[in-house]
């Protein structure tokens, strides 16, 4: 099958749906490509370079679209696009099929089957072709970036001959993909990162970056919803929360906010009389600006200026980061054809059993197949209810036990002992005097031995303990011929011990080297 | 030579011998600890066979030079990779003695013991013959086993704790129709059976273990060798052939509870073989509710490993069995000449005896000073950019900690998951011996190289040039 790459229609779109890279690996898969014209330009990647890559260059979009049986874009189709598609042939972009159902009725007429990358479930199965998460990653690096630009100073602290340079501080709100990728970002140029998530677990990977993470006083409300999203708090929640912000807000010179709940209006965080408490020269990130911003002052693609703060509302952070984020997305891309041609026959099957395509496909053939069913999330299997009480069984019948195992052989022990001394013979008595104390030398000297020397310690006590001959030799020269047969064989194995266990062992030694 | 020289002499073999052991505890010291284990043993077999022996000199040379011979043949020749089959084989002749002296001391009437001394004379010589036939045909098994000769899977048979009990019920009933029997100056027919017997148990015994159980085995058959020896100087009032068995028996004890704690198993469930009961309920889930594995090519590995700053190797008995320990070196060189900081994280139970993964590094050259113990790194791993897993499984599974009901769980493992990338070499998604699924595989940091370890890290190595 031809898989065609038309270039972005989208005002400002620098993004590209393949790259010279990942066509080897489309290659590979048995597909053909072909991408129009001009299409990586603005992502710096040529024509030229397609060519060497074995790609066929169209030199309009109509040649793409007539041509392909696969389309990859970035943006959803817009304009003359959404004619051009033909029944039979499958597309696979960002879709937004919630907020564009227009599109989708337009799309499903065409008879097309569509794939909306958005829409790929977040299970860990999936997260190679996960292209929200490959985006929001750019989105987080980029925010710390255009905040550097707006901003008047740096973001690491310094003391330099002409004065001491505070750090800056930055507050990312939202502990996301966006999020994670904003702090690692921001602590990398040297900031003060503190970040918020109403999800108390996101704790150790903020910390995990070098975060530190705003705890509330407020531990009876867990927010963590499907899909790994957010869900909505409680008033008294959201009250404490905006406590916490307002604090913050006096000494943060940079804020980054990336707070979104699918499919809803991203909620106000960042409220006016906070903007008002920053200081002069703050910068404000709302990367939730495409759906209303987490401030209220945000306007979406826009840089703008309110109460000396700039508060910048970009939609497009991906796209100003194009030659990472189309290598990404291509990515992305490329892993979900693999799994669509499992036979790597260059033939693309839409397998609506499978849990990741089936939710991937918001039309398949015309018919449109949006929302899927919720996907199963935890990685973690469901336990059998009853296993727990077992295992609460298992420990109390235990615990007498231990007690009666730990003092019953001592026990033992003491009374054998006691019997074996009250018969004994002297001489016995004093070689078993021996044998204890030497037991504990033995004690003493092996447990200092290095793990690394296991193996030479066994070959060597293996080599000692051969001393055995010497019992062999006590008896060589008596008279009787089995006695003296019965020795000479012990004598012979053990000489093979003695010799070989030391030759051994001086070899493995002599290997060790600093 | 008087009786007090000799007994000098083997006072001064004793103390070699324990200078040797604690000669042993570092590396330094090692090598020189071995000489003194051959200077003891050498004054030991001077003293004796200048001081004991009267006759048969001519039969007693033979075979100290045609055994020394084939000793000195066999450490030559053998790999290191070889180790612990040769380690088992060498514990089984030491058992084989035990056993031959015993029925030597047995059969010789010339030392008059009467009553009480008889009784316990005569229990030393049973429980010589005992460990030793015991440790013998043990090792014998262990020494297949390891040789991969016969299959490294446990043998349970039905009801095996029962035959174990039998077997002693057997062993002690014999004990005493022995005693019985030899106050009259007989007890051939008993001694003999319980031999049989012992030598059936030990057999059972090991073959009920399988292979990543090994290390445990062989050291317990190292401390069985070293009780047989001290039984043999009980028997035959000999205070050098006490004190070194006892050092060597306590050795093997320590170490095979080393081993035990390091996999988390009591050393009674080792014995009694296989993984014990109540654990089938606990199989959590097949490979697709865990998620998928990644997997990626040798050059997409090089790439990694040469952006990286920081590399953990951490080698399993996957890595004996390819022979990829000099593939690994090569490797390490390639990398520290990148500037890289190579180390190796060695898991205790690694490989098929204590310290295996050690010797066989050390055979490849790989300096010991990067060569660390899971208790030495496994807090550094976060700060680890690559870690490189090499035909290991068991020992680096997270399972181990999060999920209590595991059969390995509370087994300290390696955590490798908490470093940036954890690249896995491995033949295929099999389980690993405890037959437990490995989520580490999972972990979405983990990418997974399919292919025998040493020609997938040649690959690496090639790809890295």
């Amino acid at each position: 099958m031809i898989i065609g790459v038309p270039k972005e229609l989208h005002k400002g779109e620098k993004r590209v749906a393949t790259t010279p890279e990942v066509v080897g690996h489309l290659h590979k898969l048995g597909f053909d490509v072909l991408v129009e014209a001009g299409a990586g330009r603005a992502a710096r990647f040529l024509d030229s370079a397609y060519k060497d890559a074995g790609v066929s260059i169209a030199k309009d979009a109509a040649e793409v679209w007539l041509n392909a049986d696969i389309i990859l874009k970035v943006r959803a189709p817009e304009g003359d696009e959404v004619a051009a598609v033909r029944k039979g042939q499958t597309l696979i972009s960002f879709i937004q099929p919630a907020q564009n159902e227009a599109l989708m009725k337009a799309l499903s007429k065409r008879g097309a089957t569509v794939m909306a990358m958005e829409s790929v479930p977040r299970i860990s199965r999936a997260q190679k072709m996960d292209a929200l998460s490959s985006m929001a990653n750019i989105a987080g690096y980029r925010a710390v970036v255009e905040a550097a630009q707006h901003f008047g100073r740096f973001f690491t602290g310094q003391i330099t001959a002409a004065g001491k340079i505070p750090p800056a501080k930055v507050l990312v709100i939202g502990a996301g993909v966006a999020g994670l990728s904003a702090i690692g970002a921001a602590t990398s140029m040297g900031a003060i990162v503190r970040a918020f998530d109403t999800r108390p677990e996101v704790k150790d990977q903020v910390e995990s970056l070098g975060g530190e993470f705003l705890m509330l006083d407020f531990e009876d409300e867990d927010s963590s919803g499907a899909g790994g999203y957010a869900k909505t708090m409680s008033d008294e929640f959201i009250a404490a929360e905006m406590a916490c912000f307002r604090e913050q807000a006096k000494e943060i010179d940079i804020v980054i906010t990336t707070a979104l709940i699918p499919g809803r209006p991203a909620p106000e965080l960042w409220m006016e009389d906070m903007v008002k408490s920053m200081q002069e020269g703050s910068v404000i990130v709302d990367l939730a600006a495409e759906n209303g911003g987490n401030c209220k002052l945000t306007k979406a693609d826009k840089v703008i200026q309110k109460h000396g703060v700039t508060i910048i509302g970009y939609t497009d952070m991906p796209s100003r980061l194009p030659t990472q984020s189309s290598q990404l997305y291509a990515t992305n891309l490329r892993h979900l054809l693999t799994d669509l041609c499992p036979e790597k026959d260059g033939n693309i099957f839409v397998n609506m059993e499978d849990e990741v395509i089936r939710g991937t496909t918001v039309i398949n053939s015309g018919e449109i197949t949006w929302p899927p069913p919720p996907p199963k999330v935890s990685a973690a299997p469901a336990k059998p209810a009853p296993e727990p009480a077992s295992v609460v069984e298992a420990v109390v019948e235990e615990k007498p036990q231990n007690v009666l195992i730990s003092w019953l052989p001592a026990a033992i022990g003491v009374l054998a002992m006691l019997g074996l001394g009250s018969v004994a013979p002297a001489s016995f008595m004093s070689h078993f005097t021996v044998f204890v104390l030497a037991c504990f030398i033995g004690y003493m000297v092996i447990w200092n031995v290095k793990p690394a020397l296991h193996t030479p310690l066994m070959s060597v006590t293996n080599a000692i303990s051969s001393i055995i001959v010497i019992g062999a030799l006590l008896q060589i020269s008596s008279d009787s011929g089995w006695i003296v047969f019965l020795s000479a064989l012990a004598v012979l194995i053990t000489s093979i011990n003695i010799f070989g266990g030391f030759a051994v062992t001086q070899r493995m030694l002599a290997m060790f080297r600093r | 030579m008087s009786e007090g020289l000799i007994n000098m002499a083997y006072i001064g073999a004793t103390v070699l011998f324990i200078l040797a052991l604690s000669g042993l505890s570092n590396q330094e010291t090692a090598r020189r600890g071995n000489l003194y284990g051959m200077l003891g043993m050498g004054i030991a077999l001077f003293a004796t066979i200048f001081g004991v022996v009267q006759d048969n000199y001519v039969i007693m040379l033979l075979g100290l030079i045609i055994g020394g011979g084939i000793g000195w043949v066999l450490a030559k020749r053998v790999d290191m990779t070889q180790m612990p089959e040769l380690v088992a084989i060498l514990h089984s002749l030491v058992g084989l003695a035990a056993v031959l002296v015993g029925y030597a001391t047995f059969a010789d009437h010339e030392i008059g013991f009467s009553g009480v001394e008889k009784t316990i004379h005569d229990v030393e010589v049973y429980l010589g013959v005992l460990i030793g036939a015991l440790t013998f045909s043990g090792s014998v098994v262990a020494f297949l086993k390891l040789s991969a000769k016969i299959s490294g899977k446990p043998l349970l048979l039905p009801a095996r704790h029962w035959l174990n009990l039998a077997l002693l019920v057997l062993a002690v009933y014999f004990g005493m129709t022995f005693i019985e029997q030899s106050a009259n100056g007989d007890g051939t027919l008993p001694l003999i059976m319980m031999t049989v017997v012992a030598l059936v148990f030990g057999v059972h015994m090991v073959m009920a273990i399988g292979g990543a159980d090994m290390p445990v085995v062989v050291s317990m058959l190292n401390s069985y060798s070293g009780w047989a020896a001290a039984a043999t100087g009980f028997m035959l009032s000999n205070d050098l052939l006490i004190v070194v068995g006892a050092l060597v028996g306590s050795s093997g004890a320590i170490l095979s509870y080393i081993m035990c704690r390091a996999m988390n198993r009591k050393f009674l469930s080792v014995i009694a073989g296989g993984f014990g009961g109540g654990v089938t309920s606990t199989e959590s889930g097949d490979a697709s509710e865990q998620g998928e594995a990644v997997s990626v090519e040798a050059d997409e590995v090089a790439q990694m490993l040469s952006d990286s700053k920081e590399v953990m190797i951490i080698p399993g008995y996957g890595m004996a069995v390819a022979q990829a320990q000099h593939s690994v070196y090569e490797l390490t060189k390639r990398l520290k000449d990148k500037g890289v900081n190579v180390r190796f994280g060695i898991h205790p139970v690694a490989g098929r005896m204590p310290g295996h993964m050690n010797v066989l590094l050390a055979e490849a050259k790989v300096p010991y000073d990067i060569v660390f113990e899971m208790d030495e790194i496994n807090d550094d791993f976060p700060s680890i950019d690559v870690s490189i897993i090499i035909g290991a499984n068991d020992i680096v599974n997270p399972a181990a900690l999060d999920e209590p009901n595991s059969p390995i769980a509370g087994m300290p493992v390696l955590e490798p998951w908490k470093g940036k990338t954890t690249i896995v070499l491995k033949r295929s998604m099999a389980t690993g011996y405890a037959g437990v699924e490995n989520p580490l595989f999972f972990k979405e940091n983990t990418r997974m190289l399919f292919g025998d370890a040493k020609a997938t890290v040649d690959a690496v190595v090639s790809s890295l040039a």
